[in-house]
């Protein structure tokens, strides 16, 4: 809770990347952010977990702005979130966003989705963002389907090309909003390996999912919401073996035991 | 009157020698060239009226909802009558030209594309609203700004939606062209009207109208239907 997060804040102050304090959001009348304070160091991967409804993907949306905010202050790299406008456009391609359902450009080839923000925001030429497209896209394995649309590859597929896609731009941080949500049980494996790999090369991710092995694996901190707060934080090891919030221990006993 | 389905030759021409002296394909191609021009103007203003009514600028949406409210709602022939009546006669408008003919035809475009323009923008704006929000949003999230996320992502999508209502709105654009016998161009109706009250052969003028009528927009439905089953975005 909030002396976990103030440690955190004297263990990287030069190190912090993503920077949130008192943020406020609400829906109508649902309160859905209340006082988010959250800092994430660079290099660190943070995992998002709680129950449906609890505001982690808004959390992770307010992050590159597709969310507004009602109160508090979100920065990136020492510099808060500007308006929307050109300058709101840089920021975001200096983070890259990872979605549920994937969002690949539906009218454009596998390797055209991936090569038009490095032309049309980083201005690279043609030529480098292909060959850099192209190189992505084998990291990831989908080399072979370069040249074919969204909608002809299977969900894991399609899911690691837009992976692909968010690393074209070279990004600083990476959110991914539950980003095995939507797979067929058999393919999940194929993006939380791509993911894996990802964190292991030192890219500062945060992560909203419901896998746990992920979590436990993957992540330097779990972050637990619950009802627009964040309830708890702590080691994935501590946070799955010894949760100290009734919350939490409830959430893992109904999500653990089966 | 002979039947006109005798094939003899001597007899096909009694029955069609109500067209002698008259330039009918020279009247089609004047409603050829007004309902071109109409449509690439009317699909050019009708985007930017498609895109003020998506902007984030309040004033934009503004003056897009009242402009296609206002305009889709006044009778064609008062536009065009206006266009002509209002612009040129009172306001001095001429369009660049002294022609009366050119003049007129001009005009005619213009009020045309003015009138056409807010059924585009609205089969253009249901297509949009057929473009899943996600596009939009992993669009911003590379960094494209509005204006690149309309034009690269949206639009093109969007317009792939909806070529088989836009196709609607060129046949009733290549119809509608007919008004501008009223202001005096000489395209195929105001053509038929003056072969009606010269010639007796009534029906028949009728007949061979609506046939070159149904000559130019069938194909234009036909081909557009073909070519939005063949673009269309596979989700």
């Amino acid at each position: 809770m909030t002396d976990v997060s103030v440690a955190k804040e004297d263990v990287a102050a030069t190190g912090d990347l993503v920077v949130l304090k008192s943020v406020n959001k609400h829906f109508g009348a649902l309160h859905v952010l209340q006082d988010i304070d959250l800092t994430i160091a660079r290099g660190e991967v943070v995992v998002v977990i709680g129950p449906s409804g609890s505001g982690k993907s808004t959390l992770c949306r307010t992050i590159n702005r597709l969310e507004t905010i009602d109160s508090g202050t979100i920065t990136i790299d020492g510099r808060p979130l500007p308006q929307e406008g050109k300058e709101l456009a840089r920021l975001r391609a200096d983070v890259g966003m990872v979605f549920q359902s994937f969002n690949l450009f539906a009218h454009k080839t596998v390797l055209e989705n991936v090569m038009l923000g490095q032309i049309k925001v980083r201005k690279s030429d043609k030529k480098e963002a292909e060959e850099k497209a192209r190189a992505l896209l084998d990291r990831v394995g989908v080399a072979s389907q370069a040249d074919k649309y969204p909608a002809q590859l299977s969900g894991g597929q399609q899911q690691r090309v837009a992976i692909a896609r968010a690393l074209a731009m070279g990004p600083k941080v990476m959110l991914f909003d539950e980003p095995t949500s939507a797979l067929d049980p058999e393919m999940i494996n194929e993006v939380l390996e791509v993911m894996q790999q990802l964190a292991r090369d030192g890219m500062t991710m945060i992560v909203v999912t419901h896998e746990m092995g992920f979590a436990r694996s993957a992540a330097n901190r779990v972050v637990f919401m619950a009802d627009g707060r964040i309830v708890e934080q702590a080691a994935p090891d501590q946070f799955f073996s010894n949760p100290r919030s009734d919350r939490a221990k409830d959430f893992l006993s109904k999500i653990l035991h089966h | 009157m002979p039947s006109p389905y005798v094939t003899h030759p001597e007899a096909r021409e009694i029955v069609f020698d109500f067209l002698e002296g008259y330039d009918v394909l020279g009247a089609f191609w004047m409603t050829v060239k007004l309902t071109a021009l109409s449509a690439v103007g009317s699909l050019i203003w009708g985007t930017l009226l498609a895109a003020m009514r998506v902007s984030p600028v309040p004033l934009m949406r503004g003056f897009g909802t009242a402009y296609v409210n206002i305009v889709r709602n006044i009778p064609l022939t008062v536009i065009i009558l206006f266009s002509s009546l209002g612009l040129a006669d009172i306001f001095g408008v001429t369009l660049g030209t002294d022609d009366f003919k050119a003049q007129g035809f001009r005009l005619a475009v213009l009020g045309f594309v003015a009138y056409t323009a807010a059924f585009v923008c609205e089969a253009l704006r249901s297509g949009i609203n057929t473009v899943p929000v996600g596009q939009a949003e992993a669009a911003r999230a590379i960094g494209l700004g509005f204006s690149q996320t309309l034009r690269l992502i949206v639009l093109p999508q969007a317009f792939r939606s909806v070529i088989g209502p836009l196709a609607n709105v060129l046949i009733a654009l290549t119809k509608n062209t007919t008004v501008a016998a009223a202001i005096g161009v000489a395209e195929a109706a105001a053509l038929m009207k003056t072969m009606i009250e010269n010639e007796a052969q009534t029906l028949l003028i009728g007949a061979v109208f609506a046939f070159g009528f149904v000559v130019l927009t069938l194909p234009t439905g036909l081909i557009l239907g073909w070519l939005s089953k063949r673009l269309a975005v596979k989700r």
